[in-house]
């Protein structure tokens, strides 16, 4: 089987095991819409207040539901055995685990693009800046796929990860929280927003170059 | 070609032996020490009697004194912690993945005291205990950098998984940490409010100069002696069933 095949082989693979799951869809989905949901409960409803903080809201909450899903995407397959099985393949490590990012952005990330223009109307976000947060979003959580992936793949041997899966990942984080919000406040205001798109345009490209690597040699580390 | 001399290298493997190298730290240590104490005091008679009060800022501005020598440590010590465990991935060291693990705990130490001492001197000159100041901020992002190599070393059993776990994390944060400085450093610019008077960086006198050196200095040999002290119990931990380790055990009795 040549590379292209077995990247898109588990590409596939693990779609179809996400559609016969599809309370991982759902759950971080749903997570997104409860946490900005609290956030006017929390604060009060002030239609200006609202509005103001509207991008910090929703890729805070972005962030944290992409992380909460980042468990999912190595346990099933650390715990049957069929990680093992990539790692054995002849084919770089680094590449299957590409395959499997991307899977797992497309069932997770994804869906969070389908939600955001509804919760944003809901939080007062003017019109206009949809389109940039939407744009922000398709930018951003592949980052935040990426960067997840290292601290899963360092955490997936330990019973107890999910603590210390944050604390390794969110710091990791901030660039994209601050350029991405940043962006989204900006395009509200009717500012020009190129500087913090093309800066989002290069962080994604880098972390799609280098994060698989260490991704792969912490799955290594963590198999043996 | 560059080639590294005989003397060098010898010394770099005696080094990676443990047994030498615990002999070799426990001869080295109290030169450290003594060393250390001399630039600290020089270095702190320097700057809170000899160097000049700021015409600006008072006799409040000697904070400095510990204040920048711990940040620039607090980089200083993720950068080796991070090639030190580049080395120890690659060579399968076993010193050199403890001095990365060992240094974690000084480096964070130091990026605490980077940030307590930032907010007792942003006090009197802000008028606020903390503000959301670029550098600050990026030492408070670095602090949870390292707690977070602390508690993944923590929380894997076998240690010697832990070490490899803890440089693939380090070396990870090393590319992340320009990211992360000059992306503060923006969002800083964009949102600070008019009420945060942004001071210059004052040229600073040679007179404020030189103790500033001399301490950033002592806080390296600090850091050597604190790391080597981690190093040897860790590594007297490792080797709890080498041979050396009875023997010295033994004789010491």
């Amino acid at each position: 089987m040549s590379l292209s095949h077995a990247f898109f082989a588990v590409i596939r693979r693990d779609l179809v095991l996400a559609l016969r799951r599809r309370s991982e869809i759902a759950n971080p989905l749903l997570f997104f819409i409860l946490v900005i949901t609290l956030f006017p409960l929390g604060i009060g409803a002030q239609p200006h207040l609202l509005q103001a903080i509207a991008p910090g809201i929703i890729w805070v909450s972005a962030l944290l539901a992409a992380m909460l899903s980042l468990d999912s995407l190595f346990r099933s397959d650390f715990d049957d055995g069929s990680l093992e099985q990539i790692l054995l393949s002849p084919h770089p490590t680094s590449v299957l685990v590409l395959a499997k990012i991307i899977a797992h952005w497309l069932v997770t990330g994804l869906p969070l693009l389908v939600v955001a223009p509804l919760l944003a109307v809901f939080l007062g976000m003017p019109n206009h800046a949809l389109g940039i947060l939407l744009l922000t979003l398709l930018l951003g959580t592949p980052v935040l796929s990426l960067i997840g992936a290292i601290g899963v793949a360092l955490t997936v041997g330990l019973r107890r990860g999910g603590m210390i899966l944050s604390l390794l990942v969110l710091p990791l984080y901030v660039p994209v929280l601050i350029f991405a919000g940043n962006a989204v406040q900006m395009a509200g205001s009717g500012l020009p927003v190129d500087a913090q798109i093309n800066i989002l345009i290069s962080i994604l490209l880098m972390a799609l170059v280098l994060a698989p690597l260490p991704v792969a040699s912490a799955l290594k580390m963590s198999i043996n | 070609m560059f080639s590294i001399p005989d003397p060098v290298v010898r010394f770099f493997h005696r080094m990676a032996s443990p047994p030498h190298f615990y002999a070799f730290t426990e001869r080295l240590m109290p030169w450290l020490v003594v060393i250390f104490l001399l630039l600290t005091a020089a270095g702190l008679y320097g700057g809170l009697y000899l160097a000049p009060t700021d015409y600006q800022q008072g006799d409040s501005y000697r904070i400095i004194y510990i204040h920048v020598p711990s940040a620039w440590m607090s980089l200083f010590i993720y950068v080796v912690m991070a090639v030190a465990g580049a080395i120890g991935l690659v060579w399968r060291i076993k010193l050199a993945e403890i001095v990365a693990i060992s240094s974690a705990p000084v480096g964070a130490s130091f990026t605490f005291i980077a940030l307590v001492t930032g907010s007792l001197w942003g006090k009197p000159m802000w008028g606020t205990w903390w503000v959301w100041d670029a550098r600050l901020t990026s030492e408070l992002i670095l602090l949870f950098l390292y707690l977070g190599v602390i508690g993944l070393y923590g929380a894997i059993d076998d240690k010697r998984t832990a070490s490899r776990a803890v440089a693939i994390l380090a070396l990870v944060g090393v590319v992340n940490i320009p990211i992360i400085h000059y992306s503060v450093e923006w969002w800083n610019t964009l949102h600070q409010g008019p009420t945060v008077t942004k001071m210059d960086k004052p040229s600073i006198h040679v007179s404020m100069l030189i103790p500033l050196l001399l301490m950033a200095v002592a806080f390296k040999f600090y850091y050597l002696i604190a790391m080597l002290q981690r190093a040897r119990t860790e590594l007297l931990l490792r080797e709890r069933n080498a041979q050396w380790v009875k023997a010295m055990i033994s004789e010491s009795k």
